[in-house]
């Protein structure tokens, strides 16, 4: 790494006199507004020729844009300059080497005004490995024209939906995917409890995980649940949701500049109400999101912290937010218009959900963890209604084993 | 040996050294190195940790209960997509046989799906069925609501239409070939003897095609071991869908634990060459001439 490191100073000390700046590439989720291009485009301005930055675009699916860069880094590929990285994805890529911490003058720069929930998932053992982009979080979306007063609890919800003669759909993530860890991290966290204590250890209580489980169980044998709940993601829910189908949808906030575009009908009677609790404990929505990293194998280290700085920079965060709805991570843009304008009447709510938001499980074997919550817990359906035992003995054993990253998953 | 013998097998050695050197650095190397592989614990995230464990992963594979039911998707993927395309191989390649006009049309219209690459075709597919947007749930006689990947039946049953549908003009092409070398004068003299058509192709066509029709499984069924891409893009492995291919993406991309990953791609390659050496030593196939030893 060093000698990696070394070479790149040398490099770029030749390369400054015979081929002008350097160019960093900057590996990231593609964002359909086009956050990440007018980003880059504008942060190489302001560099004033020190650097310039070259988007490369990764699916947008989570585990996909992993798999592209971990093959990369897993070869030590220089190519690489800056990591947009999944919240999930810190501790993995931080235990192997392949991100470089954050010091000095730059971290108290990366970390200015970040909520605490969303630094804390650009953190790996007291050390800062990423500066915040844009955050993300669930709400509880819900027709207004259909339910008065939005539902509190999942059990209420349920009822309420089951009454419904028409429209009467939940619409969450539970396809076997990223998701549906998503939905299962934020159901148990809610309960009370979590899925690790520590790195390698599993937490689980038993009563508040098996209260949580019987919401996925209760739902999945709900007539309130949608036929496609096994296959559901994001996409799919905001779809059932613009045509008409469900009176209730926990998703990010881009679901409303989605329903404004395809379904306005719908979208003026679309209200957004605090992620719904599991017992009398508060409720854990999701934490989404992106933090930029600087790779270990980077040949222009110093211009990549410089550039990720600009990058997830504040003035970057408001172009996420209007161009494609994505929360910022600094708090204090909050009462910012722009941010008022892309979410009308709820920015207040989303702020609180981020704050109060409890993030998935923090260990370099994060994949393992996934994976086995993902094969015990899929299909939905397999989950009973009452009496969920036998599930949470099956989930707890599946992690006791992924935590050691032993067994086929 | 006489001196000429020697050096004229000196000389053909050196012919064929560029291939033989080729072929070990292009299979062999790979081979070796994922065996290898198999016998660390070797998990890319934790570098540090690398350690020599033997035969422990595969010991860790073989006993797992995923691992069996893996290959028993994949066994049923295997059997039930190879047995329909033989049928229909069949009736298509006997289609291009007899075509009187516009045989090289149909000819080529008939290989069209194999031409088509399996992960765009595994997305028509998947597009064609999902229960949102799909048109099949629109069909008549078809349910409405069906959720074709919600349920392990019919996701199975969805990719293996797409498996036959993507290959059985390969084997249609493969039979074709075994159908030609067929002289006409055998069904001339059938037909003088008076035998109805389902005799002539139950005593003359199928006796005389058994080594091209035995050469034809053989590839599918090796390729059909090995079935990835469908499962890969439509279901990623959920409702029990899993093949033993997808389990070794798993360990290998996603956990990057290469020495489970490796183990998996040996055994599958020991599997590959237990049938390939089921089918040459027990049914007497000759690959090179696609016919039966003697």
């Amino acid at each position: 790494m060093l000698a990696s490191a070394l070479a790149g100073v040398v490099l770029s000390a030749c390369g400054g006199s015979s081929s002008g700046p350097p160019q960093l590439t900057f590996f990231v989720a593609i964002q359909p507004g086009g956050t990440i291009e007018a980003t880059a485009e504008r942060c190489t301005q302001e560099a004033h020729g020190k650097y310039s930055i070259k988007p490369e675009l990764l699916p947008n699916d989570a585990s996909q844009a992993r798999e592209q860069l971990v093959r990369r880094l897993g070869a030590k590929d220089s190519s690489i300059d800056i990591i947009g990285l999944d919240v999930i994805l810190t501790s993995e890529f931080a235990n192997a080497g392949w991100i470089a911490p954050w010091t000095g003058r730059q971290k108290v720069e990366a970390s200015k005004n970040v909520f605490p929930s969303v630094l804390k998932t650009a953190s790996f053992e007291g050390e800062l490995y990423a500066s915040p982009f844009n955050t993300n979080t669930q709400v509880l979306w819900y027709r207004k024209d259909l339910v008065p007063k939005p539902p509190e609890t999942w059990d209420q919800m349920i009822k309420v939906a089951e009454e419904l003669p028409e429209a009467g759909q939940i619409q969450v993530q539970a396809e076997r995917y990223e998701g549906y860890t998503v939905w299962v991290n934020a159901l148990i966290e809610s309960a009370g409890t979590s899925i690790l204590s520590g790195p390698e250890e599993v937490e689980l209580e038993q009563r508040p995980t098996e209260e949580a489980l019987e919401v996925i169980g209760r739902l999945a044998h709900s007539s309130a649940a949608s036929p496609e709940l096994p296959t559901s993601n994001e996409d799919s829910a905001r779809l059932a949701f613009e045509a008409g189908k469900a009176a209730f949808m926990t998703n990010y906030t881009f679901a409303f500049a989605s329903a404004k575009e395809n379904a306005p009908e719908i979208n003026e009677n679309m209200g957004a109400a605090p992620f719904p609790r599991v017992n009398s404990n508060p409720a854990k929505p999701p934490l989404g999101g992106f933090n930029l990293a600087v790779s270990a194998y980077s040949g222009h280290q110093q211009q990549a912290f410089e550039a990720a700085l600009c990058l997830s920079g504040e003035e970057s965060e408001l172009t996420a937010v209007e161009l494609d709805g994505l929360p910022p991570s600094h708090e204090n843009l909050y009462t910012n218009p722009v941010v008022g304008k892309a979410f009308p009447g709820f920015a207040g709510l989303v702020r609180e959900e981020v704050e109060a938001a409890g993030p998935r499980p923090v260990t370099p074997a994060y994949q393992d963890v996934t994976s086995a919550i993902q094969r015990a817990l899929h299909p939905p359906e397999s989950i009973p209604a009452e009496g969920v035992e036998g599930k949470y003995d099956e989930l707890k054993e599946d992690l006791e084993q992924a935590v050691k990253r032993e067994g086929l998953l | 040996m006489s001196s000429r013998t020697k050096s004229e097998r000196k000389l053909a050695w050196l012919l064929c050294a560029p291939a033989v050197i080729v072929m070990l650095a292009v299979t062999a190397y790979p081979i070796l190195y994922a065996f290898v592989l198999s016998l660390q614990k070797l998990d890319l995230r934790f570098p540090e940790q690398t350690e020599f464990i033997g035969l422990a992963n595969y010991g860790t594979v073989l006993s797992a209960e995923l691992w069996w039911l893996d290959v028993w998707n994949t066994v049923v993927i295997m059997v039930i997509s190879v047995a329909i395309e033989l049928v229909l191989g069949m009736l298509i390649a006997l289609v291009m046989h007899r075509a009187i006009f516009g045989r090289g049309a149909v000819r080529t219209v008939v290989l069209i799906p194999y031409g088509i690459i399996t992960v765009v075709a595994a997305f028509a597919w998947q597009f064609a069925f999902a229960s949102e947007t799909g048109f099949v749930d629109n069909l008549p006689l078809i349910a409405d609501e069906k959720n074709w990947f919600g349920g392990h039946i019919s996701s199975l049953a969805v990719i293996i239409m797409a498996e036959i549908w993507k290959t059985t003009p390969f084997m249609a092409l493969l039979l074709l070939a075994g159908l030609v070398t067929i002289p006409d004068e055998l069904y001339e003299a059938a037909r003088v003897d008076g035998a109805s058509a389902w005799q002539r192709f139950v005593k003359i066509t199928l006796p005389l095609m058994k080594p091209a029709i035995l050469v034809a499984v053989l590839f599918r069924t090796l390729e059909a071991s090995r079935v990835f891409d469908s499962i890969f893009i439509m279901t990623r492995g959920a409702q029990n869908t899993e093949s033993v291919s997808i389990l070794g993406f798993n360990q290998l991309i996603n956990r990057l634990n290469l020495g489970l990953g490796s183990a998996i791609s040996v055994l599958i390659f020991v599997g590959v060459v237990l049938i390939a050496f089921v089918f040459i030593k027990g049914f007497g196939v000759k690959v090179e001439e696609g016919r039966p030893g003697g």
